[in-house]
């Protein structure tokens, strides 16, 4: 891809699209927590609060069918977005947690058997973890670890070992939130689906930074989060393909997710119904469709290209700073925004505070990736202060070369401020 | 911008080059603390008699928050009573609420470095895990 440098006019438009870098003197380089909203979406939810608001799906009159009409236009928006086949397979949630909770809870009551086993990727988010580390211990299954190496690449010869007859599902992320490294699913999905097996892929961390299409990687599912590509917090989606969504239980029950209710039991709506129970949060999916329309604005080249070139001057002038070890590939083009490191002698705590002293936001600790930080750490000769933790600078388009020189001017005082040299 | 950073020379002296951080010969009182958050871990070890704090020592791995607070609560409470110490650590843990007055603080010593700890809400349990770990070995002693 050729290198894409947004011209000065282009960087204030878009920094000016978002007010909370113009309300605080920040450097907020914690994207990959969740990202700062611009006034488009921010104002995209106001407009159905203040235009469209009613209970969708309920109402016969003109109000609520115009609530119902903005929720499943935003769900055609992500359907679009995401390269989905149809709207059936476009599943509203909170976040990808608990996107990830239904699926496991429903998927695994609809296959899942004694002895079974489920490989699970040693680089998950605990919410790609907990949820089938538990599915497989209610049904008698096994959790399988696919390892990585340690430059953060995920073998196929690895998967291809692992799988076994008794292999029903591969839970992977797109994208590890500490790794930043693209997984190849396409692949992946292709061995699982050789052996009978569903793959499942956690998008939290690749839709907002990369395109992803569904039907291109052929995955069963996929999850991600609303606030972690410009939309609000308590919005998300679940992915699944249609024939597997209908053959799946509900999750949860309650309002607009039946279709007759009867003192002994009930019959369920429709897809995507089915797996909605109560009022869903329409102002919530307005305002992400509003998101995938401020993307598809700017273009996923342009996004690339300017996240990459953030990263790879960021790796570069790290480099520059005495004890600072990267964590994965020493190869920046490996690297989708997302830095996790080390500095020598001082706990990622204390560098995240000295950082935040200079105004500069990022993230400390174990990342919800503890089984992978303690792999990572097992492996590596040589051990840090502070354990297993690690600190992360993770970027969006809307930072800047600026930013990157502050946020290493700030890291560059780190040992000494702490008395090392 | 915010504030200073309070990683002032007191705290990096104590985290670099801790008087107290060995392992104490026999002690009679041994107890481990540990902060989630942070991931910070301290054993402390006390030799305890007679209601006297004869000796005191830690062990562990932390941020620097949690090493230098240890550190220099064992400086002050050498060779104090129980209830010498217990007042003492009232005093520093209403400091880091910021409830302590500029007299009490005074009586903390260099545990007065750590005041300022009390606008980073998200460091506070470093900064008390060596005194909550010492309260709670005193309860029982």
């Amino acid at each position: 891809m050729a290198e894409y440098e947004f011209s000065k006019e282009e960087d204030k438009k878009i920094r000016d699209d978002f007010p909370l870098l113009n309300n605080r003197d920040i450097v907020y380089m914690d994207n990959a927590a969740t990202t700062q909203k611009p006034v488009e979406v921010i104002d995209s939810w106001k407009r159905y609060y203040e235009n469209y608001n009613a209970n969708p799906f309920r109402g016969v009159y003109g109000l609520s069918v115009d609530a119902t009409e903005v929720y499943e236009d935003a769900r055609k928006a992500v359907a679009g977005f995401i390269g989905a086949d149809s709207y059936c397979e476009i599943v509203f949630t909170r976040n990808a947690s608990e996107s990830i909770n239904l699926l496991s809870t429903s998927l695994c009551e609809y296959i899942l058997q004694p002895g079974d086993e489920i490989i699970v990727s040693i680089a998950e988010h605990h919410s790609n973890f907990l949820p089938w580390q538990q599915a497989a211990k209610r049904y008698g299954a096994k959790v399988v670890f696919f390892e990585c190496e340690e430059d953060g690449e995920f073998k196929k010869e690895k998967l291809e070992e692992l799988i076994t007859g008794r292999t029903r599902i591969l839970a992977i992320t797109h994208l590890s939130n500490v790794l930043g490294r693209i997984n190849d699913v396409k692949t992946f999905a292709e061995i699982c689906h050789k052996n009978h097996v569903l793959i499942s892929v956690d998008g939290a961390q690749s839709v907002p930074h990369i395109p992803v299409n569904v039907k291109e990687l052929d995955v069963d599912f996929l999850q991600f989060s609303g606030h972690k590509m410009l939309a609000p917090m308590g919005i998300g989606v679940l992915y699944g393909k249609e024939e597997l969504l209908n053959a799946m239980p509900p999750y949860m029950y309650g309002g607009e997710m039946i279709e007759t209710v009867t003192r002994d039991g009930a019959t369920y709506a429709e897809l995507p119904h089915k797996f909605e129970a109560g009022t869903v949060n329409v102002g919530g999916a307005a305002a992400l469709a509003e998101a995938i329309r401020y993307y598809e604005k700017i273009g996923f080249e342009k996004i690339m290209a300017r996240e990459r070139a953030l990263t790879k001057a960021a790796i570069e002038k790290m480099g520059e700073i005495e004890g600072i070890e990267i964590i994965g590939s020493k190869d920046p083009t490996q690297h989708e925004g997302i830095i996790t490191f080390l500095v020598d002698g001082v706990h990622p705590h204390d560098v995240a505070a000295i950082m935040d002293a200079e105004g500069v936001c990022v993230r400390a600790g174990h990342h919800c990736a503890q089984p992978l930080l303690q792999y990572l750490y097992d492996i590596r000769e040589k051990k840090n202060t502070g354990g297993i933790s690690t600190t992360r600078v993770s970027m969006a388009f809307y930072n800047t070369p600026e930013e990157v020189d502050r946020m290493a001017e700030a890291l560059a005082k780190i040992r000494p401020e702490m008395g090392l040299t | 911008m915010a504030e200073r950073t309070f990683y002032n020379e007191v705290l990096t002296d104590h985290n670099l080059h801790p008087d107290n951080k060995y392992h104490l010969k026999d002690p009679n009182l041994v107890k481990e603390g540990v902060n989630p958050s942070c991931g910070d871990d301290i054993v402390l070890q006390l030799k305890y008699k007679d209601g006297v704090i004869e000796d005191a020592s830690f062990v562990g791995e932390g941020c620097a928050i949690s090493q230098a607070s240890a550190d220099i609560m064992i400086n002050l409470i050498l060779g104090k009573t129980k209830e010498e110490a217990e007042h003492l650590s009232d005093i520093f843990l209403r400091m880091i609420q910021g409830e302590a007055s500029d007299e009490e603080i005074e009586e903390l010593e260099e545990g007065s470095a750590l005041q300022d700890i009390s606008h980073m809400p998200a460091r506070v349990k470093c900064a008390v895990l060596g005194w909550r770990t010492l309260n709670e070995m005193l309860k029982d002693a």
